[in-house]
């Protein structure tokens, strides 16, 4: 799109057939409607060379056309008068729905996909203003912009969406404020990628306990009420303030992901914990309320406790099991993180990241093999981004760190009937504050 | 509850979109340089090498140019660009899944 629009260089996109929708459309909302896109068959990854130019000799599985033909002409033929479409699209949202029986907008939400397939609360006017009075932000008031992949252009949504998506998550007005922290940090929880993400929020001060949120026993989902509908709600703004999320169109994860459905969202068992809380190493100080938001939560690892003999080699090998384009954030009963405390001597939060970094390494040639390195790290390794650029100059039996230290995170989340814990494959991305938003 | 109830709209505000330009297409390929440029995707480096050797057997009067792209597809890319658009005349962006 760039080459075309902003260098005046005539060109074909070349897609798989299962990006059909998502890529015209990513087009459309571009401008470009008449974008020339040619498609072949799903997948590329994995096919020899031989297979491969049976796709070029071969038919666009959408058009039935020769596949070189339509690049050929995709770059040749004159366009259409009208095949550019209107000069502007004008695509404004309503605030009210037509009235309709419940029944009927229950359904209505449905089929626009606008839920999350669950039941929800339908957005009245009544019960929308009971949740504005929880801050004191006007209600037409900008709180952030979300887009489900960067290709598409960010929507923008007001205090006033926030809260109708709140009502239909069935949350609370009391949580309104961590819900519009959440909105405010611009980061989508209905990522469009096919790999799948979920995201995951971890809240931290005095809000946890004023609004009932559940650091302890079952706090990850779900036996608590106000975990639960506050990350409903975060999924939900972002699949609606985002505009849309919906399979083949705008969200391509090929398997789903069921941690979507809460957003994987928790407070933090700061009181039970070792160590400072998350928010504080954020920069926060420890009576103030914040949200943390993680991105890209597919992977988990899973253990009981540290053994004494061989408790090293155990956190090695699941750190080796993790997917290495994505950094690993250890959420921990406060039993496992005690435990952390007395086997290796991590007085010090950083002093136990500082060990899962050296910890988690892996022979270079698996490393740079991996298809999701090779996708995202390698390109970047390759023209001279550290610390990747160093690493792709080890020898290939070398053990070489698998993640970047300032991406490793560890939070304590649980109610000690034992000592469970957990690594996420996730990103960090924002902390926002909540007091700000009361 | 009233039979008929009155709710509120829970989707975001898009921005207008205005339509952007195409570049003029070419009249012909014909002696022209054209870019296969690999976006790093997969393995669209083997799928873009038998797409210039198809157009090395059936159009061989086409210059065809493998490019990659400097770095993950997120990022723009203006070097590349620039290098496209002083150098060739059309381009062949592939494989976005």
């Amino acid at each position: 799109m760039t080459l075309e629009a902003k260098y005046g260089v005539p060109t074909v996109a070349i897609h798989t057939d299962k990006f059909d929708r998502v890529v015209r459309s990513v087009a459309k909302v571009n401008g470009m409607p008449a974008l020339r896109q040619v498609f072949v068959p799903q997948p590329i990854m994995g096919k020899t060379a031989r297979e491969l130019r049976a796709y070029v000799d071969g038919l666009d599985p959408i058009t039935g056309r020769a596949v070189m033909q339509e690049v050929i002409e995709g770059l040749t033929r004159p366009f259409d008068v009208d095949e550019g479409g209107p000069s502007e699209f004008d695509r404004s949202t309503p605030r009210l729905i037509e009235p309709r029986t419940a029944e009927e907008l229950e359904r209505l939400f449905l089929d626009n996909h606008w839920t999350d397939g669950l039941p929800i609360v339908l957005p009245t006017e009544e019960r929308v203003a009971a949740m504005l009075p929880a801050t004191r932000r006007r209600p037409d008031e900008v709180v952030g912009r979300m887009r489900s992949t960067h290709f598409r252009e960010p929507w923008e949504y007001t205090v006033e969406k926030v809260a109708v998506n709140a009502v239909m998550a069935g949350a609370r007005p009391e949580y309104f404020p961590v819900i519009l922290a959440l909105a405010a940090t611009g980061v989508t929880a209905r990522s469009s990628s096919s790999s799948a993400m979920a995201s995951m929020a971890v809240v931290n001060g005095p809000v946890r306990h004023e609004i009932g949120m559940n650091a302890g026993t079952g706090a990850m989902g779900p036996y608590s009420h106000a975990n639960t509908t506050i990350g409903r709600a975060y999924g939900l703004l972002s699949q609606n303030g985002q505009g849309g999320s919906v399979p083949g169109l705008s969200y391509m994860g090929n398997q789903g992901n069921a941690y979507a459905y809460s957003s994987v969202t928790f407070a933090e068992n700061e009181e039970r914990s070792p160590w400072e809380p998350f928010h504080m190493q954020r920069g926060l100080a420890p009576d103030e309320s914040a949200v943390s938001v993680f991105s890209g939560c597919r992977s988990t690892a899973f253990s009981l406790g540290l053994r004494e003999t061989h408790w090293r080699e155990h956190v090695g090998n699941l750190l080796r099991g993790m997917e290495p384009s994505i950094p690993p954030t250890l959420l921990l009963d406060p039993i496992a993180a005690r435990q952390f405390v007395d086997r290796g001597g991590f007085v010090k939060k950083d002093a136990l990241l500082d060990w899962i970094f050296e910890t988690a390494r892996m022979p270079a040639r698996e490393y740079w093999d991996y298809q999701l390195v090779q996708n995202y790290i390698y390109p970047r390794a390759t023209f001279g981004e550290e610390p990747w650029a160093s690493r792709l100059r080890a020898a290939p039996d070398q053990l070489i760190p698998m993640f970047r230290r300032e991406d490793i995170h560890a939070v304590v989340v649980g109610g000690e009937t034992n000592g469970y814990w957990r690594i996420m494959g996730c990103t960090y991305q924002k902390t926002v504050s909540v007091d700000a938003w009361r | 509850m009233p039979d008929r109830l009155t709710v509120l709209d829970p989707m975001g505000y898009p921005p207008k979109v205005t339509r952007k330009p195409l570049a003029p297409r070419l009249p012909t390929l014909e002696g022209r340089t054209v870019y296969l440029v690999d976006c790093r995707f997969d393995d669209s480096d083997v799928f873009l090498g038998q797409m210039r050797a198809w157009i090395g057997e059936h159009l061989p009067g086409v210059t065809a140019v493998v490019k990659r792209i400097s770095s993950v597809y997120l990022n723009d890319d203006p070097a590349t660009w620039e290098q496209i658009k002083a150098r060739g005349h059309a381009a062949i962006v592939g494989v976005g899944h």
